[in-house]
């Protein structure tokens, strides 16, 4: 029982670590209508501005936390501003390749700058694991649940109690009508991208803390799943996204502690797979009929 | 038609060997008055630093050698030189560095570092009939052909001298293992050490698996925590080692860490080195032996690299002075002579005495590494 209680606080904690990312693909998805294949790799600038920041500079982890969010956040405008504006008429074809390619982008020029080698970093969250019995929490696992429920909430907030919030919710129902009632499209597609950015840069921060290493390619694989995650909840879908992430995590945990550690990711591909399968729009989306 | 067919046949079949003599009238070493050394590691990836390792040391070799007049061949002497390829420890990028060393020519082939790569090439190096010494692959078939040999142990020998260390040594009844299922240096360890504690009659509890590119292990150490193990056996290298051994910690898990070679340049990877203290993994060399050539080696390195040198710095510097053995033996530089030669000649280097059976495997003694209070030391 001990047993099942930490492995379930293990599926949590990785789990909103890619709900947090999968927020970014989601609210994109929903406002510009494209995955943005490079969002994995912000979680990578956004652990390497940490990196720079504290040992480069020497500035406090508070001070190195918030210039990393607002590093990412600018880059995500400028990523939006260069590669996706032009494209925003043509094929979604196109766009993705666009986003494909600038993932590379992302990724190559930091083995440029940074080298292959594997970076050693050390935590910045240094609270000591609370032992209850048998079961132990550690400092990393509760600052990540405290960070990620903290930042859903004030993002359910922001959408919902915001002009700026309501503008994206009427982006995404109908760009053209949205425009027409005076809303200032590319203004609220580049806050989006900000957004997503900003969360994918506390994403990254996180798994540093948790993991210590930092590699040029260290975003690739969470990208990947917390992409699955807002699949699974239902891309273009807020709440979807969060649930898709922290369902995703357990599953992964679960299957990796009751099934088998060498089948866990087939079992959460497979299950991907039996999800759209069944509800193609994912768990939480509402499948809308195209209008042509 | 019929005709014309066949003699296109027979003109490019002339053409063909046009290429094949092409390659034989290569130039020979003793008319270049240099032996060139074609090395292959990775110099870059997660792995990076076994192979600047290895090339670093057998750089130390080779100016030593070349220092004292070179190697005696006959009555002549010869110069070395060494061209180091990056393969990125891939399977994919080391054919095509193996490609481009052959291109540029070379006399014997110093590699590959990593075990995954060296089996991607050695039917390749048996084709072209060049002798190959692995300084520290150390999957089985790393030696399958008789132009492969090995100079560091194979994976299951290292599993086995770590169950004997487990079980009959530290005495553990219990015993925990997580391994990577996608690499052949670490299940070849595993499988080893797994059968080799049950003959001696212990009980592994509880064998985890991961995948490459794992970085979260906490649900395999969760399942570790709850079970009995005494202490938990990681046959991996460094890399997913420090992982491992950094959440462990930080579940609070006090339980002994083993390891095999991989484990050597983790004190430089680990952001906290109490998590790994008490660990012990198996290492040829070790380097504050006080063996003199030893000394002389770690001097020498330091004054160089301005690092202390590991196990495959070692490795790297006793691999060229068996070629250098062999070729002196031999008499000749010719691969397929110095290829005989290499189970006639016994070469005392820093990785202890070391001579080869037919199969390609050397016969030499192996030391425990133990870390205590953040170093490396001897175990006895």
């Amino acid at each position: 029982m001990e047993n099942l209680f930490e492995q379930l606080l293990n599926g949590l904690r990785s789990g909103s670590i890619y709900a947090l990312i999968a927020l970014g693909y989601t609210m994109v998805y929903g406002i510009a209508k494209m995955i943005n294949f490079a969002h994995g790799d912000i979680i990578m600038v956004g652990a390497y501005t940490l990196y720079v920041s504290m040992e480069i500079y020497h500035l406090s982890a508070v001070m190195a936390v918030i210039v990393s969010v607002i590093v990412c956040a600018i880059l995500g405008i400028l990523i939006e501003k260069i590669a996706y504006k032009p494209l925003r008429n043509a094929p979604s074809l196109a766009v993705l390749i666009t986003a494909i390619g600038m993932s590379y982008l992302l990724q190559n020029l930091s083995l440029l700058i940074f080298k292959a080698n594997p970076i050693k970093f050390r935590s910045i969250i240094q609270i000591a694991s609370i032992h209850i019995g048998t079961i132990t929490i550690t400092g990393t696992t509760m600052v990540t649940l405290v960070v990620t429920i903290i930042a859903m909430f004030l993002l359910a907030l922001f959408i919902k109690k915001t002009k700026v919030g309501s503008a994206m919710r009427a982006i995404s129902e109908d760009k053209e009508a949205a425009s027409l009632m005076g809303i200032n499209v590319n203004q609220t597609i580049s806050i989006t991208f900000a957004i997503g950015s900003a969360l994918a840069a506390i994403a990254g921060v996180l798994y540093v803390c948790q993991y210590q290493t930092l590699l040029p390619t260290m975003g690739a694989l969470p990208g990947i799943k917390a992409f699955v995650a807002a699949v699974l909840g239902g891309i273009g879908n807020v709440p979807g996204a969060m649930l898709g992430g922290v369902l995703l995590g357990i599953i992964e945990s679960l299957s990796k502690a009751y099934i088998n550690s060498q089948v866990a990711d087939a079992i959460v591909f497979g299950i991907l797979v039996i999800v759209l399968l069944v509800k193609p729009s994912g768990l939480l989306g509402i499948s809308r009929i195209e209008k042509v | 038609m019929r005709k014309s067919k066949l003699i296109s046949v027979v003109v490019v079949v002339l053409l063909c060997l046009g290429l094949l003599s092409g390659c034989s009238t290569k130039q020979s070493s003793e008319s270049k008055g240099k032996f060139v050394i074609g090395g292959l590691g990775p110099l870059s990836g997660s792995t990076a630093a076994y192979g600047t390792s290895v090339k670093r040391g057998a750089e130390i070799a080779i100016k030593e050698i070349n220092d004292a007049g070179g190697m005696k061949i006959g009555d002549k002497k010869i110069k070395l030189e060494l061209n180091f390829q990056d393969d990125e420890a891939s399977e994919e990028t080391v054919v095509s560095a193996y490609d481009t060393l052959m291109d540029q020519g070379i006399d014997a082939l110093l590699g590959t570092v990593t075990s995954g790569a060296c089996l991607a090439i050695v039917d390749k190096t048996h084709e072209d009939g060049i002798l190959q010494i692995t300084p520290s692959g150390s999957a089985l078939k790393c030696t399958k052909n008789d132009n492969n040999f090995r100079l560091c142990f194979t994976d299951p020998l290292q599993g086995e001298m770590m169950a004997e260390l487990a079980v009959k040594q530290l005495g553990y009844k219990n015993i925990a293992v997580i391994f990577n299922t996608s690499d052949e240096y670490s299940t070849g360890m595993k499988d080893a050490f797994i059968n080799k504690v049950k003959e001696l009659g212990g009980n592994i509890v509880i064998s985890e698996a991961f995948v490459k590119d794992d970085v979260d292990f906490t649900t395999q150490l969760t399942k570790i925590k709850n079970s009995n193990a005494e202490c938990i056996f990681v046959p991996t290298y460094y890399t997913e080692a420090s992982y491992i051994t950094a959440q462990a910690k930080e579940k609070g898990m006090n339980l002994p860490f083993l390891g095999g070679d991989g484990w050597d340049g983790i004190l430089d990877n680990v952001t906290d080195k109490s998590s790994i203290e008490g660990a012990i993994f198996l290492s040829p060399f070790f380097a504050s032996d006080p063996d003199e050539a030893v000394r002389k080696f770690v001097t020498q390195f330091k004054k160089e690299y301005k690092t202390t040198p590991n196990q495959f710095a070692a490795d790297g510097y006793d691999t060229v002075y068996v070629m250098k053995a062999a070729a002196e033996k031999a008499g000749s530089t010719k691969s397929s002579d110095m290829i005989a030669a290499m189970t006639k000649i016994k070469v005392k280097g820093i990785t202890g005495e070391v001579t080869f059976s037919k199969n390609g495997e050397p016969t030499k003694s192996a030391k425990y590494v133990e870390i205590k209070d953040g170093k490396y030391t001897s175990k006895k």
